[in-house]
């Protein structure tokens, strides 16, 4: 019941949020500020981890490639596929329902327990509409932007880590990246990330819209908000993957 | 003027207000006293809209704000002021942002003009020279005078105070007090403060209804006050020693 109560409730919200903008100016403003706070302030974290995600890939493929066989290339080849098909859209979309999510839902639970949510439907603003929709906006410009930059930023890290490791030369790793390339998968990888950012932000803004009470409540709706994005990141990834791939 | 008709709120399976109705008249300061959990904090956010009344009617100078569409609410709202109990600016704006926030939403004005508007509010409420501060650089009473200018930038016709110098010390509470009763009188608004500070009651009231227990317990006039026999309003507002005295020498 509880389910459907929220779920009705997500789809409500959702309607108000995607009605018109009562101005277009301070909503324009809205969503710059938006794109730096998700986006740009984003950009170190992202980078950090796939840099290590793409240097553990290569050292762990390199690991278990014992079959002399097979051509050391396939280690840049696993590193490339594992970080365009997975790594850069899903893992970097769990890592930001963690950082963006929370504090987004911390951020309108505040506003919402301060009552400054009120204060907005007072002068006849939509605050849902308001708040919200920037934010998804926002998401939407960003969220693929560092999809590509954590490819990118994985696979140079794979590389480093094959090159001063010797699990893999940079001859090799580099044909190996080129090696079969199939542009579709990147295509896929950015479809995702769209999906999971709107999911991470209006799952957030969901659960800080409709905090009540005070400092304690605001805490658990930024739980309750990373816990329930990042089910449901993983439950549209495998939707996702089944449709697309 | 305002008139509340037979006004009832519940939440799940909890009662807060039982057929209230009153009306509250223009260019006077109309409060709304009772103990904390009475429901004047629900019946005030009922009347503007923020909670959904149960059965009832509101009527703003004759328009039934209970039976009116979104957009119609909207319109409405747009000549409503209120000063939220902690101040409720926006903390990511400047003292400056949040004045001019509802007349750049609304007034379509350029920015220049918003900010004189802005200024002029800011002045008006002796806060001059912190445009630039943030809400958290100010102190409590600060922060409620820059929440009444944020509520009459727009010119409006209705003000809503709830629990105005809650919070406060006595002397900052006497400066707010006054500073609504003079807006009050000077753009002849119909105010509604919510309160349980009786220094509010007997220095700026006009029009006092006093709730009991989520019911319309007493209504009068400030004057009335002294000669009531009304148990538990007596109860309440004379619940000081110094109160008890004055009303004996009154009397």
């Amino acid at each position: 019941m509880n389910f459907f109560f929220n779920l009705g409730r997500y789809i409500l919200l959702m309607r108000r949020v995607f009605s018109k903008p009562d101005d277009s100016r301070e909503y324009f403003k809205a969503i710059g500020k938006e794109i730096v706070f998700i986006g740009y302030n984003s950009l170190l974290i992202v980078f950090v981890i796939s840099f290590f995600i793409g240097a553990v890939i290569t050292i762990q493929t390199a690991y278990n490639m014992t079959n002399p066989i097979l051509p050391t290339y396939l280690v840049g080849l696993g590193t490339r596929d594992s970080m365009i098909l997975e790594f850069s859209s899903t893992i970097v979309a769990i890592v930001l329902a963690g950082k963006v999510g929370s504090s987004i839902a911390s951020q309108i639970g505040t506003m919402r327990v301060t009552e400054q949510i009120d204060a907005l439907e007072i002068m006849g603003v939509n605050s849902a509409s308001f708040l919200i929709s920037p934010k998804i906006i926002a998401s939407l410009c960003t969220f693929p932007i560092l999809c590509l930059l954590s490819m990118v930023v994985g696979i140079f890290g794979g590389w480093i880590a094959g090159e001063f490791t010797g699990a893999v030369s940079s001859d090799q790793y580099i044909y190996g990246i080129q090696y079969m390339f199939i542009p579709y998968y990147m295509v896929y990888s950015v479809i995702k990330s769209v999906f999971f950012g709107v999911i991470i932000t209006s799952i957030s803004s969901y659960f800080g819209y409709f905090t009540t009470g005070g400092a304690l409540e605001v805490g658990q709706s930024s739980t309750k908000a990373v816990v329930n994005s990042t089910l449901v990141v993983l439950l549209f990834n495998l939707i996702l993957t089944s449709i697309l791939l | 003027m305002i008139e509340i008709q037979n006004i009832s709120k519940s939440f799940r399976n909890t009662q807060v207000l039982f057929d209230i109705s009153t009306s509250f008249e223009e260019g006077k300061v109309n409060l709304i006293i009772g103990q904390s959990g009475s429901g004047k904090t629900v019946l005030l956010k009922s009347i503007v809209g923020l909670h959904e009344v149960d059965a009832g009617n509101i009527f703003f100078h004759g328009r039934n704000f209970t039976t009116m569409s979104f957009k119609e609410r909207k319109e409405i709202r747009k000549e409503i002021g209120m000063v939220f109990q902690g101040g409720a600016l926006f903390d990511s704006s400047t003292l400056e942002e949040n004045v001019m926030f509802p007349l750049r939403m609304f007034a379509n004005m350029s920015v220049e003009e918003a900010r004189e508007r802005a200024n002029f509010c800011l002045k008006r409420v002796e806060v001059e020279n912190r445009n630039n501060l943030y809400p958290a650089e100010i102190s409590g009473g600060m922060q409620k005078r820059v929440a009444i200018a944020r509520a009459i930038a727009l010119n409006p016709k209705y003000l809503f105070c709830d629990e105005p110098n809650s919070g406060l010390d006595p002397r900052t509470a006497i400066v707010i007090d006054n500073l609504i009763k003079e807006i009050i009188t000077e753009y002849n608004i119909t105010c509604v403060v919510n309160t349980h500070d009786m220094n509010s009651v007997m220095e700026i009231g006009d029009k006092i209804v006093f709730i009991y227990q989520g019911k319309k317990w007493w209504e009068g006039k400030r004057d009335e006050i002294w000669e009531t026999n009304n148990v538990e309003l007596n109860d309440f507002v004379f619940a000081s020693e110094l109160y008890k005295k004055i009303r004996k020498s009154k009397l």
